[in-house]
C-alpha cells in the first residue's frame, strides 16, 4: 500500500487579483518520483513554491506526514530544493556550499565533514571540493546543487526545472542520473517541468496542470495513452484528431464514422449515443501510410518528409485538408523505404490503437499551448 | 598628421592633469623657501609639518571624522538600500527620488539648510555636527553603489540559504552580506573620500572646537602658501593611492 507522504488539500493563491491555484488537492507518495508538467503560467512553480514554504496559500492546506507546514517558514521544512539557476552561494566554496545546511544544523565538525565528501562522491566531484562555483561548469553546478540540497536528507526534494539551462546531451545524462540518485536515496522527488518527454521518461506519475488545475493524474503511459481531455492530449506529444460521429453504439463496441470510413472501435468509458461527435485521438506512431490503391483508408498526399534516424517521419495533407502526422519504423527488408513530396498515399491506423474523447472543439488556448 | 594629432591632444591632456600633481611632490622636497626655485633636496617641510601641532591636530580630527561618517553612512546607506530593493511600499519612489536631490543639489544650499538646521535645535558646531552633516551628503553614494549591486543579486539566493536551514537573520550574515561586501566596501571608501576632502559644507557647520584639515588648509594658503602645504599634499596623494590600490585588491580577491 502506497503511503502518502505529502497532502495538498483546496490549495488557492493569487497574485494581484490572478488566479494562480483554484482549489487544487494533491497526494504525494513517499519515495515517488512525481513530475508536476505543464506550460508556463499553469502554477506548477507557485505550487513547488507553497511546498518549499517560500509564499503561503490563500486558502487549503499542506500536511507532510501528518504534520500541518501551511505556515511553516522554509528553514523549518524537512525538505529541500534544486533551483532552476541552481543558487550556489558564490563566496563559498564547493565543500561549505554543500556543507551549509549541515552548519545551520549545528552538526559536529567530524560528521559535517564525512556527509559532505559523501555527498560530492554520489554525485562525482569529490575532487572538486575546494573549488569556487564559477569555475564549474553548467553540469557540475547542478550537481552540486543537487549534493547541497540532499546532504540533509530531506523527507521530500523539490526541483524546479533543474535540468532547463543544460543543453540537450548533458540533460539526457543528467536525467538518468537523477533516476539513479532517487532510487538509491529513496528520497520522495517533486519535479517541476515543461518538457513533455522529460517528464514521462523520469517519472512515477505526472501531474499535467492547467491554469492552476489538475488536468490529469497518472503514469506516464496513462497520461500519453489515455489522455483525460484535449488538453494533455495535445500537450503530452504530437497527436492526431479525426472528428468522428458515432453511427450506431452495440454492446462492448461502437461503428464511427471518420472521413466517410466505418470503423468499429472499442466502446469508451463516457456515455455515446447515435450521431454524436467524437475525436478519434492518434499517436503519430498509431498511423499507417498506405498505397493509394488501397481500399482501407483515407486519401492524401505526402507534404513533408523528416528522416529521423530510426524513424521516418511525414506529413500528410487529406483531400480535406487536414494535417496528419505520421511516425514509421524503418523496415528491416526494405532499407530503401522513402516517400516522394506530393506522393499520393492513404492514412489508417492499427485498430484499438485510437484513443476517444467527447466531441468538444479544441479551443483557440488549448491550441496555443501546443506551440 | 592624422596619426600625430591624437596623440598630442592626449599627451597634453595628461601633462595638464598630472603637471600640477607632478610640481606639488617635488616641491615638497624643496629645501628654498620660496615656491619657485629648486634649493636643493630637502625633509625639512615634513619635519615642520609634523612639528606644527594645529596641522597634525587638524590631520587626525579629519581622519576620525572621514572614518566615522564613512561607517555610519555605509550602515545606514546599506539597510536603507536593503529595504527599498527588498519591500515594496508607498512613497518607495518619493524616498528614492529624495537621494538623487541630496546628490544633485549644490553644495552650498545643503550647507546653508544644515546650519539652519543645527542653529535651530541648538545644536554645538564641533564634531557632531561635522559627523551629521557629512553623513548627510555621503548617504547617497552609498544607497546608490549598493543598490547597482543588489540589483543583479540572484533572488534565489535568499530562498536558498533559508531552504537549507538559515533563519531570516543567519542567511543576512552568512549570505547576503558576504555577497554585497564590495559594493559596501566601495560605499565606504566613497564615503571616506568625501568627508575628507570636503570644504563647502564643513565651513558652514564646524565650530572652533575641531578644526579639520581642509579647513585648516584654506586658511593657511589665504595668508600665503607655505611649503608645507606642498608636503601635506604629497602624504594625501600617497594616502590615497594607497586606499585606492587597497579598494581594487579587495575587489579582485571577492572576484575569484
Amino acid at each position: 500500500m502506497k503511503q502518502t507522504l505529502l497532502s495538498l488539500s483546496n490549495l488557492s493563491k493569487q497574485f494581484g487579483g490572478k488566479t494562480v491555484l483554484d482549489g487544487l488537492d494533491l497526494e504525494i507518495y513517499d519515495g515517488e518520483f512525481i513530475t508536476l508538467l505543464g506550460p508556463s503560467g499553469c502554477g506548477k512553480t507557485t505550487l513547488l513554491r507553497l511546498m518549499a514554504g517560500f509564499e503561503h496559500p490563500d486558502e487549503g492546506s499542506i500536511t507532510l506526514a501528518g504534520e500541518d507546514l501551511t505556515h511553516t517558514a522554509p528553514e523549518n521544512r524537512p525538505l529541500n530544493t534544486v533551483f532552476q539557476h541552481y543558487a550556489l552561494f558564490p563566496h563559498m566554496s564547493v565543500f561549505d556550499n554543500v556543507a551549509y545546511g549541515l552548519k545551520m544544523e549545528k552538526r559536529p565538525k567530524d560528521e559535517i565533514r564525512q556527509r559532505v565528501d559523501e555527498a560530492l562522491a554520489m554525485v562525482q566531484l569529490q575532487d572538486f571540493a575546494r573549488r569556487k562555483p564559477h569555475q564549474l561548469s553548467g553540469g557540475q553546478q547542478q550537481r552540486v546543487a543537487i549534493a547541497r540540497a540532499v546532504v540533509k536528507r530531506p523527507r521530500l526534494l523539490l526541483l524546479d526545472e533543474p535540468l532547463s539551462a543544460l543543453d540537450y546531451k548533458l540533460r539526457r545524462t543528467m536525467q538518468v542520473e537523477l533516476k539513479r540518485l532517487q532510487r538509491e536515496l529513496g528520497i520522495t522527488f517533486v519535479f517541476v517541468t515543461h518538457d513533455q518527454e522529460e517528464a514521462l521518461s523520469m517519472s512515477d506519475r505526472v501531474v499535467v496542470l492547467k491554469d492552476g488545475l489538475v488536468q490529469q493524474l497518472g503514469t506516464p503511459r496513462e497520461v500519453y495513452e489515455r489522455p483525460a481531455n484535449l488538453f494533455t492530449a495535445r500537450f503530452v506529444g504530437e497527436t492526431n484528431f479525426f472528428p468522428g460521429t458515432v453511427e450506431s453504439v452495440h454492446d462492448g463496441s461502437i461503428t464511427v464514422d471518420v472521413f466517410g470510413l466505418k470503423r468499429t472501435l472499442r466502446r469508451p468509458d463516457f456515455a455515446v449515443r447515435e450521431g454524436q461527435p467524437l475525436n478519434v485521438l492518434l499517436r503519430p506512431e498509431d498511423i499507417r501510410v498506405l498505397d493509394p490503391a488501397d481500399e482501407q483508408g483515407v486519401a492524401g498526399k505526402i507534404v513533408e518528409r523528416n528522416y529521423k534516424g530510426s524513424t521516418l517521419d511525414s506529413v500528410i495533407h487529406l483531400d480535406d485538408g487536414t494535417e496528419v502526422l505520421a511516425s514509421e519504423f524503418f523496415d528491416e527488408d526494405d532499407p530503401a523505404f522513402d516517400y516522394r513530396l506530393g506522393e499520393p498515399v492513404k492514412v489508417s491506423w492499427v485498430d484499438g490503437w485510437e484513443w476517444l474523447l467527447p466531441g468538444e472543439t479544441a479551443t483557440e488556448e488549448e491550441l496555443s499551448a501546443d506551440a | 598628421m592624422t596619426r600625430w594629432l591624437p596623440r598630442t591632444y592626449l599627451t597634453l591632456i595628461y601633462i595638464l592633469l598630472y603637471v600640477p600633481i607632478v610640481v606639488l611632490v617635488v616641491f615638497s622636497f624643496n629645501e628654498s623657501r620660496t615656491g619657485y626655485a629648486w634649493g636643493g633636496l630637502s625633509l625639512r617641510w615634513y619635519e615642520a609639518l609634523f612639528n606644527n601641532r594645529a596641522m597634525v591636530n587638524a590631520m587626525w580630527n579629519s581622519l576620525w571624522l572621514a572614518l566615522s561618517a564613512a561607517t555610519v553612512s555605509t550602515v545606514i546607506g546599506a539597510l536603507t538600500a536593503l529595504a527599498l530593493h527588498r519591500y515594496q511600499f508607498r512613497g518607495k519612489k518619493l524616498l528614492n527620488g529624495m537621494l538623487f536631490v541630496v546628490m544633485m543639489s549644490p553644495e552650498i544650499v545643503l550647507a546653508i539648510s544644515l546650519l539652519a538646521l543645527f542653529l535651530l535645535v541648538g545644536l554645538q558646531l564641533g564634531y557632531v555636527s561635522l559627523l551629521l552633516a557629512h553623513v548627510t551628503f555621503c548617504l547617497p553614494f552609498v544607497v546608490i553603489t549598493v543598490m547597482a549591486r543588489l540589483s543583479g543579486f540572484d533572488e534565489s539566493l535568499p530562498e536558498a540559504a533559508r531552504d537549507l536551514g538559515a533563519s531570516d537573520f543567519t542567511m543576512t550574515r552568512t549570505v547576503l552580506i558576504p555577497v554585497i561586501m564590495p559594493a559596501l566596501l566601495a560605499g565606504w571608501l566613497l564615503g571616506f573620500t568625501l568627508s575628507l576632502d570636503d570644504v563647502v559644507v564643513s565651513t558652514f557647520v564646524s565650530g572652533p572646537s575641531y578644526e579639520i584639515l581642509p579647513l585648516r588648509i584654506y586658511s593657511m594658503v589665504r595668508v600665503g602658501l607655505k611649503p608645507e602645504v606642498n608636503a601635506l599634499g604629497t602624504l594625501l596623494l600617497v594616502f590615497s593611492l594607497v586606499m585606492l590600490m587597497l579598494s581594487q585588491w579587495i575587489l579582485i580577491r571577492s572576484k575569484r
